[in-house]
């Protein structure tokens, strides 16, 4: 994975609530075997009204999403993120994010940044009044900034460590294969198995 | 210390532990299918690595399946790539997959429990966010993405952190006619899309216990529609008899060593919960949903909500984009609500108890003109127990159409959809925009519900049948 340490770009404010990931990335979408080519599909229902804010000739080329509370509720589709870094985005800022959709972003390389609601609605006011306006989401100092706007935000020092040095999570488990083995050897003999033939 | 039931279940699986880190979490079963595993299996590839425990993984043909014939070749041809790579996959990493055509195939929520691999006290997770409803037997089950389905494959573990602990404690009993899907969606419509965000919840109370394995399931099925990360029901002699007998059950003295390590799964008398909701079952009425997303739902006897007389910001603004999207409009009764088509099946309710339900008031009666009925039963072993027992047969002869098992209409990825414009009732989860097709417009209600609406063509509760 790309470390993440800071970015700065123009922003598209989806100032709605519970965007939920059929929405993201329609079902359609779903029955492909790659990883890939899911920026197409993102908001397809949504981009095919021309005045949708994504279709707007001044978000073109944007890399932050402003969204509002509730962001990624629903499916546990990956697709989801896959759309979004695919279209180009690199964070996504929100007051609230559903838990599955948060933990798959930290895996896929979109950073979700929470903001408490009146941040959130100050930085889609600023990026309206002025679409060229940049946002610095700065993850080594875990603090977003856009013009007089400063906001602190939480992440754990694990995933933050994680992200910034670009780290595979499969591979960092590995280092702890010791210990899982000596789990295993623990566990209940009654506890079921699929018995594989 | 005293402990929650989810902290037990939790500790019991804490493979590594240290500060500052997330908790390294042993998993017993990983639910795999079609959607969210080729990508998965491609990464395990790509980094030359093994799937470490094919013995406790497991795969069946659920979300883009055709269910109008039982065997026939799939004919959108990407429908069928992917079908194709989870056989190919399976093959290669020697994962048990139960296909389309087999006995034991169907929606992978469904049949886990049938199976008898779903258990109390177990880590279960599965690229399907509705993997909350083993959560009915005291596991731990949860959905995840596929870079975590992937994680677990490589690793049998997965990295999380400590998740925060609610209690919905839900007193008195359901009134005659009211179901655990009423229960979940006032529930839902109570506490907000995103009120149990960052929690495992355990339902408890006198409602909860009385419920069958099978009502249990659909509470737990519909945690993640408010947001929670799992729901859990405690085990007890209701999930004993249920599970007791099973293909995968522990038989002989396992069952008795199995039996006693459940009996300690309960949450300790002293034990606190980060967050606690308290709900009275007995002012529960048939619920239905208005809007496009799970928390907009009202009693069937009352009417469109007014977004006016809402909270100003978000609640109000989601609802007027939502009655437009659904082309309602406010103050209308729920009752005079028109439907073309009425879905039941899903994970939600699809199994024998909710088929039993809807065939029970379906009866001798007609699905009304102009209405299409779509039975999906959720496994393979539903189907066949229901034409054992004639259901099939009722709902023919009622004119609805008996389908063969799979996640069908509840998100559209096979043929079954709706058209733009198109009004379902569903017992389905979740009421999206587009979610049961582009521009379809869901209303979620329970299989009761949906019997008596396909008759009257308009929603109704059998309460509002005439006798027979």
């Amino acid at each position: 994975m790309e470390p993440f340490v800071t970015h700065t770009g123009t922003a598209v404010p989806l100032r709605r609530s519970d965007v939920d990931t059929d929405q993201i990335i329609p079902s359609d979408w779903l029955k492909r075997v790659e990883r890939t080519g899911f920026g197409k599909g993102l908001f397809a229902e949504w981009r095919e009204d021309p005045t949708f804010v994504l279709n707007r000739p001044e978000r073109q080329g944007a890399t932050v999403l402003l969204a509002g509370e509730n962001f990624g509720t629903g499916s546990s589709r990956e697709h989801a993120v896959w759309a979004l870094t695919d279209f180009g985005f690199k964070a996504v800022i929100s007051s609230r994010f559903a838990d599955i959709f948060r933990g798959n972003s930290l895996k896929g390389g979109l950073l979700p940044v929470q903001l408490p609601a009146e941040v959130v609605t100050a930085l889609m006011d600023l990026t309206d009044a002025d679409p060229t306006a940049e946002i610095t989401v700065d993850l080594d100092a875990r603090e977003v900034r856009a013009g007089a706007i400063t906001a602190p935000f939480d992440l754990d020092d694990f995933t933050r460590w994680r992200l910034m040095e670009g780290l595979d999570d499969i591979g960092l488990t590995l280092r702890h294969e010791e210990s899982v083995a000596s789990f295993e050897k623990s566990r209940p003999s009654w506890k079921p198995a699929t018995a594989v033939s | 210390m005293a402990k929650t039931l989810a902290e037990k279940v939790w500790d019991e699986h804490v493979v590594r532990s240290a500060d500052g880190e997330p908790d390294l979490l042993y998993i017993d079963l990983h639910l795999i299918h079609e959607v969210t595993s080729p990508q998965a299996f491609d990464g395990l590839r790509m980094a030359g690595r093994t799937l470490r425990r094919p013995d406790l993984t497991l795969a069946t043909e659920d979300h883009n399946v055709p269910t109008d014939l039982l065997q026939g070749p799939i004919k959108d041809p990407i429908s069928k790539t992917q079908i194709e790579t989870l056989r190919k996959n399976c093959a290669e990493f020697g994962v048990r997959l139960y296909p389309m055509g087999d006995a034991s195939q169907g929606i992978v929520h469904v049949i886990g429990p049938q199976l008898g691999i779903t258990q109390p006290g177990m880590t279960i997770v599965c690229g399907d966010s509705h993997t909350s409803t083993h959560g009915a037997f005291g596991a731990l089950a949860f959905g995840i993405g596929t870079s975590e389905v992937e994680h677990v494959m490589a690793t049998q573990t997965l990295s999380l952190p400590r998740p925060k602990t609610m209690a919905v404690t839900v007193e008195g009993d359901l009134p005659v006619g009211t179901t655990a899907k009423d229960l979940v969606l006032a529930l839902i419509a109570q506490v907000g899309t995103g009120g149990g965000q960052g929690y495992v919840v355990e339902y408890r109370g006198d409602a909860i216990t009385k419920l069958s394995m099978e009502g249990r399931m659909t509470v737990c099925n519909m945690s993640i529609e408010w947001g929670a990360r799992a729901g859990m029901i405690a085990p007890d002699q209701t999930t004993y008899d249920y599970l007791r007998g099973r293909d995968h059950a522990p038989a002989g003295a396992d069952w008795d060593a199995a039996v006693a390590a459940w009996d300690a799964l309960r949450t300790d008398a002293d034990a606190t919960f980060d967050k606690e909701v308290v709900l009275d079952a007995s002012t529960i009425t048939p619920f239905v949903t208005w809007g496009t997303n799970p928390a907009q739902g009202v009693a069937l006897s009352d009417v469109v909500p007014d977004p006016q007389a809402l909270p100003a910001g978000n609640i109000r603004d989601a609802a007027e984009r939502a009655l437009v999207y659904m082309g309602l409009t406010a103050g209308t009764p729920m009752r005079d609500i028109a439907v073309d088509t009425v879905f039941l099946g899903s994970c939600t309710n699809g199994r024998m108890e909710d088929l039993r339900a809807a065939a029970a008031i379906l009866e001798g009666r007609k699905v009304a003109e102009g209405v299409r009925m779509l039975v999906v039963p959720g496994s393979m072993l539903v189907k066949l127990q229901a034409e054992k027992e004639g259901l099939d047969k009722v709902f023919s002869d009622a004119g609805a159409e008996w389908r063969s098992a799979g996640c069908s209409m509840c998100l559209g990825m096979n043929p079954d959809t709706l058209t733009p414009g198109e009004r379902s009732a569903s017992t389905s989860n979740r009421n999206f925009e587009g979610r049961q097709g582009r521009g379809g417009r869901t209303h979620l209600v329970s299989p009761q519900v949906a019997a008596a609406t396909a008759i009257v063509g308009r929603f109704a509760a059998p309460s509002d049948l005439q006798e027979l």
